[in-house]
């Protein structure tokens, strides 16, 4: 994997990456196509009296491909959003407000992104349905014998992440997929940290929403995703509406709209952004899921294997599936290990990363974070280990 | 004050804080000061009578520069009037944002001189500072 380094011109710099869950560094294709369109062809979408813009037409609907090839979707079903909060907001405002009735249940866990709750809990909030949680085990998995068991007559979602962005476990979409369709019940993921390191393939799961980012998985900020299937995205309310999105109106009584995903991109799409995306699918394309996911596995086992020998480092996610390893150093608050590290510049996070339910399951409040993505080194662990291999320097050196 | 002095000083104040140990059974004036791009979260508990500062006392998760800026903050000002108490936060701003400042009326604090030079502590530093000129301020 050593050579990928060269492709990013943030890792020609003594940086060590490690927070890779809150966005990716950029390779020099994703960066060079969104640069070619601002220099070379920057026009307007849907304008294609005129060459420049019929380019702009043909790349940003290669780039819809592009992403559906990606997750094994169809053009069609592929939204651009701003990314996965975004599409979170449009499946839970756009679908389920119109379809779930007071006291429908929907099913999240305790370890969900703020962007998988907040917008369920405003719409507990307005039309009375109710969010229960399933139970997750002590190495805080979901199991499906706990899905089975937070499941009632009245459940008609379950809402959870592929993989979760604290704790980094990766959940059984398949058989989850498979039990809730037998008792219908929709199951969208929150793909945002599962997307970007792992082959997803939406038929094989069979999901009915997907949502997740492009600068997660080395594509420009500002993009996201929004998969679901097309009986579903066709009856997703607009909540945005205006130019590029209708086929004609004359008065209140007389809008058509455009067929879907159009009508669901009010507005003058995110080109650059669509297209930077369609260069970032290609490059892990050409670096293979598989490769990136097991190279992932071995860094973060590598990792694992030495942070556990240090006594005063509390691993909370030692059974994670994926390179997220959160944890804390007996004594020494998360954020000033951050500010420590920071000295030599290594980038970690400290925090709640943006999970603040989980403390309540997990007794922790905040902890430091390093996640890792198929461009980080063994020697980038090494070095990271050996400055936390001492903790009176920590205390020494974080102010 | 040299920094190996500096240091100790945040060190000492972070790891044996000063009245950390604030609670809602004091039923003194409560103020909660966090800010939104880092993690700190510490609750203030405030007795002001006839306009001189009686006691605080306060709790909560921070890192070391805020642990021991509030733990700071709290020795200097109890016993002070609202007036003096506002002057001396005025003064510490004054010297955190690098504007004029005196000296002589840092005490401890004198620790943070150099705290400009992290630009990415400075909300750390000051937020015990935010949050008791919250309640200084009805005073006025």
């Amino acid at each position: 994997m050593k050579d990928v380094r060269l492709d990013f011109p943030m890792l020609n710099s003594d940086i060590i990456y490690f927070d890779n869950g809150a966005t990716t560094f950029k390779p020099n294709k994703v960066i060079d196509a969104i640069d070619d369109y601002y220099k070379n062809y920057s026009a307007n979408a849907h304008r294609g009296d005129y060459t420049i813009s019929y380019k702009v037409d043909v790349n940003y609907e290669t780039a819809r491909k592009k992403v559906a090839n990606f997750i094994n979707a169809e053009s069609e079903e592929i939204v651009f959003t701003s990314g996965t909060t975004d599409s979170m907001n449009m499946i839970v405002n756009g679908f389920f407000k119109n379809f779930l009735e007071p006291g429908d249940e929907v099913l999240l866990t305790k370890s969900e992104h703020a962007s998988n709750v907040l917008p369920w809990f405003k719409l507990c909030e307005e039309s009375g349905i109710v969010i229960n949680y399933i139970d997750l085990d002590d190495n805080l998995h979901v199991t499906m014998e706990n899905v089975i068991e937070a499941i009632t007559s009245k459940t008609k979602v379950i809402s959870i992440a592929g993989i979760t962005n604290v704790v980094g476990d990766e959940r059984p979409i398949d058989e989850i997929c498979k039990y809730a369709h037998a008792n219908d019940i929709f199951v969208v993921i929150d793909g945002a940290q599962l997307v970007p390191h792992k082959k997803v393939d939406v038929k094989k799961s069979d999901i009915d929403f997907l949502a997740f980012s492009g600068h997660k998985m080395c594509g420009p900020t500002g993009i996201g995703v929004l998969y679901g299937k097309k009986e579903f995205l066709e009856r997703i309310n607009p909540v945005r509406l205006g130019g590029g999105m209708n086929e004609s109106f004359d008065s209140p009584s007389e809008v058509y709209l455009k067929d879907i995903p159009t009508r669901l991109e009010a507005g003058t799409p995110n080109i650059a952004g669509a297209i930077g995306l369609g260069a970032a699918v290609d490059y892990l394309n050409s670096i293979g899921m598989d490769n990136i996911n097991n190279y992932e596995k071995k860094l973060k086992s590598y990792l694992i294997d030495k942070l556990i020998k240090l006594n005063y480092v509390d691993i909370i996610n030692l059974e994670s599936d994926s390179g997220i390893v959160s944890f804390n150093i007996d004594g020494i608050f998360s954020q000033d290990v951050a500010f420590y590290l920071n000295k030599y510049n290594i980038c970690v996070r400290a925090g709640n990363h943006c999970a603040k339910i989980l403390k309540n399951k997990t007794g922790v409040k905040n902890s430091l974070r390093v996640s890792l993505y198929f461009y980080n080194t063994y020697e980038e662990i090494d070095k990271f280990i050996e400055l936390i291999s001492d903790k009176e320097r920590i205390m020494k050196e974080m102010i | 004050m040299d920094n190996e002095l500096k240091r100790e000083i945040i060190l000492d104040n972070y790891k044996y804080p000063f009245n950390k140990d604030g609670s809602d059974e004091l039923n003194y004036e409560k103020v909660n000061t966090n800010n939104a791009s880092c993690i700190d979260n510490i609750d203030l508990y405030v007795l002001v009578e006839d306009n001189i500062i009686k006691d605080i006392h306060f709790n909560g998760e921070a890192c070391a520069i805020s642990t021991s800026s509030t733990s700071i903050m709290l020795k200097n000002i109890i016993g002070k009037s609202v007036k003096d108490a506002i002057n001396y936060i005025d003064n510490f701003m004054n010297m955190v944002n690098e504007l004029e400042y005196d000296e002589s009326l840092l005490g401890e604090a004198e620790c943070f001189t150099d705290i400009y030079k992290q630009q990415n502590r400075k909300t750390c530093v000051t937020l015990p500072y935010t949050g008791i000129k919250k309640i200084l301020e009805n005073y006025i």
